[in-house]
């Protein structure tokens, strides 16, 4: 399976991949609408981490072994029967933040207000390539079966 | 014959069930329960008590889990017995099953001590959606409850009750209420919360009669504690404990220990029987030895981890740990592994406290590896620190950046960061060799 790849050597912190993100989870799919006019605004699900000169950007890497999915009290955190995506389903999700608690990447954000877990990446299905990956201007997100990535 | 029989649907059995599906498509495969729906989220009873949530609602999966899986579901029926010599199970209406491989994953029974009126009409346990609904069904002129034992499930019905409009009184043998989960700060912290909503702690104390209405009218009129002291009230919640639920393997050959002992493939003594869950004695990864870990998330791994083996595919459970997130009364509060040092020599402790966002962490080390921590409302990172524990990493590092307000994987090393960001997720490279067999890798 494709998994996304940071590389924090050639990151320069642009937040192009955030940007993107927002756009391709918007409704209209419109960078200006999406920002200007949808509301609530859509949240990036993939997130810069700064400190001083060092950044990367980091999202669900949708773990082979993923312990959120393991963890989840509900159901809510799921994998389909041989499918490798992890997906969240925010109907099951009572905000119970077990899934925050196991996730080695600690990229689950909390919806404390509607006590759900905030949207998350779903590597952008029906595209070949994700929003963020397709958007960083310094190939610093990488789109790579994890045997072929060097 | 069922080639897979699986006694318990819940976490452990449906974890089992998928995994054996994962390898073994066709494979006859049939999971009893004595509990007639399919499988929910156990944990959500004190939300369907609240009023807040429906069966449907809290199933852990669909409704079609069963036919697309194959599954045949014996409900509504008990398993009286096990017979590993006949490798059969014998139902509680005289029906055998025999099987190819067993999983014994039938969870918990609430214990109720010795009690004068505990048996009265009024008196509940709190761990089933039976128990949930029952009581929904009789709140109505219920004013006043006491709950007793302050655990995770006291503190589960004690919210429900109290969304209901019920005035909650828990009464807890210790000095402080998730004393088993939560170090003295964090039960502070949780005590100070739960008293807000209106609930009266009374701590260091224990009821010892349940008495009836005057006249011997069926219900509850009060509980009196061990001073003397008398609570009137309508409702009682013993909320003490769980105890490994071995009613049906208690005349079979498997061993059992306090409950059922299990090796790292969660096969139990007696051949073709495997067993996990809160039914299991199961590896702890942090204290290195088998024990108790009575969750959710351990239930469902290990049931995981059974279900390869029950295929023939070797599989090694990694091993769980107690670990908890509480989010009643408001609180945010995540706790993992070592509550408090155990005593021995060795530990380290890391605190942090900004009390004016009622954050607080703890951090307990031996050797520069994480042995636990409780992270209370600043919880979003604590996941890294379930990783890093996890896979025994060494902090020594950076360890003093655990408890920042500011920690995020950023703090971690360069190339421990690449090591666990890069082509292999996970388990981290940063593990040492030995670790690396911990790894649910399927060999
Ligand atoms: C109110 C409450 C709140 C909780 N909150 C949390 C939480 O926040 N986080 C967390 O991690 N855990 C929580 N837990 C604990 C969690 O629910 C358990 O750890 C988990 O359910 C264990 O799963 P299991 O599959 O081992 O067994 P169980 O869920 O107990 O299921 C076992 C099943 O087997 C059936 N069974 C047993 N014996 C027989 C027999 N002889 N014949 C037929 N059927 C049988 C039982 O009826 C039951 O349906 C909570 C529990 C309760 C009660």
């Amino acid at each position: 399976m494709k998994r996304i790849y940071p590389k924090e050597d050639v990151c320069i912190g642009c937040r192009l991949c955030e940007v993107h993100c927002v756009v391709e989870h918007s409704r209209s799919k419109d960078i200006l609408k999406a920002f200007k006019r949808e509301s609530p605004r859509p949240v990036p699900r993939v997130r810069v981490r700064e400190d001083g000169p060092l950044s990367f950007a980091v999202q669900c890497r949708h773990c082979p072994e993923p312990y959120c999915v393991y963890s989840c009290l509900t159901g809510a955190m799921h994998r389909k029967p041989d499918g490798g995506v992890v997906h969240h389903d925010p109907e099951r999700c009572v905000g119970c933040w077990t899934c925050v608690m196991v996730c080695p990447f600690g990229v689950l954000t909390r919806d404390v207000a509607n006590h759900c877990i905030a949207p998350k990446c779903d590597l952008c299905p029906g595209r070949s390539t994700p929003a963020c990956v397709a958007a960083c201007p310094n190939e610093a997100l990488v789109y790579a079966e994890e045997a072929s990535y060097a | 014959m069922p080639e897979y029989v699986i006694i318990g649907n819940s976490a452990g059995g449906i974890g089992a069930v998928e995994a054996i599906r994962e390898v073994d498509k066709e494979g006859s495969l049939a999971i009893i329960s004595d509990e007639p729906y399919p499988a929910y989220s156990r944990p959500l009873i004190s939300e369907y008590l609240a009023g807040e949530t429906s069966l449907e609602r809290m199933l852990y999966r669909s409704r079609d889990f069963y036919h697309e899986n194959a599954v045949e579901a014996i409900l509504g029926k008990k398993v009286v017995g096990v017979d590993v010599d006949g490798s059969f199970v014998t139902l509680s209406d005289g029906e055998k099953i025999e099987y190819g491989r067993l999983l014994v994953a039938t969870g918990g029974v609430p214990f109720v001590p010795k009690m004068e009126g505990s048996d009265r009409h009024g008196v509940y346990t709190f761990t089933t959606l039976g128990d949930a609904e029952r009581m929904a069904s009789r709140l109505a002129g219920v004013r006043r409850a006491v709950v007793i034992g302050g655990g995770l499930i006291g503190i589960s019905v004690t919210e429900a009750l109290t969304k209901r409009g019920i005035v909650v009184t828990v009464v807890e043998l210790k000095d402080r209420i998730l004393n088993v989960i939560l170090d003295e700060e964090g039960s502070r912290i949780a005590e100070e919360a739960v008293r807000r909503a209106g609930v009266t702690i009374m701590a260091n104390s224990t009821v010892t009669q349940i008495t009836g209405k005057p006249g011997g009218a069926p219900g509850v009129h009060s509980a009196v504690l061990a001073n003397g002291d008398e609570l009137p009230c309508d409702l009682v919640v013993v909320a003490i404990g769980v105890v490994p639920r071995v009613d049906a393997v208690v005349n079979s050959a498997i061993q059992r220990n306090r409950g059922i002992v299990v090796d790292r493939h969660m096969a139990t003594s007696a051949p073709n029987v495997y067993a996990c869950g809160d039914v299991a004695e199961a590896y702890d990864y942090v204290l290195d030895i088998n024990r108790l870990t009575p969750i959710w998330p351990n239930a469902y791994l290990g049931g995981r981890i059974a279900g390869y083996n029950m295929t023939g595919r070797s599989a090694i459970y990694p091993g769980g740990t107690g670990m908890n997130s509480l989010n009643y009364f408001g609180l945010a509060i995540v706790s993992a592994g070592l509550v408090m040092p155990d005593g021995q020599q060795g530990y380290e402790v890391l605190t942090e406290r900004r009390l004016e966002e009622g954050v607080y962490k703890k951090v307990i080390l031996r050797d520069d590896v994480i042995m636990g921590f409780t992270f209370v409302n600043d919880i979003e990172k604590s996941g890294i620190l379930s990783g890093l524990m996890r896979d025994k990493v060494d902090v020594g590092g950076f360890k003093q950046y655990l408890i920042a307000d500011d920690f995020d994987l950023t703090s971690l090393p360069k190339a421990l960061r690449k090591a666990r960001l890069g082509p292999r997720p996970q388990p981290s490279a940063g593990a040492a060799p030995q670790e690396k067999a911990r790894a649910l890798a399927v060999d």
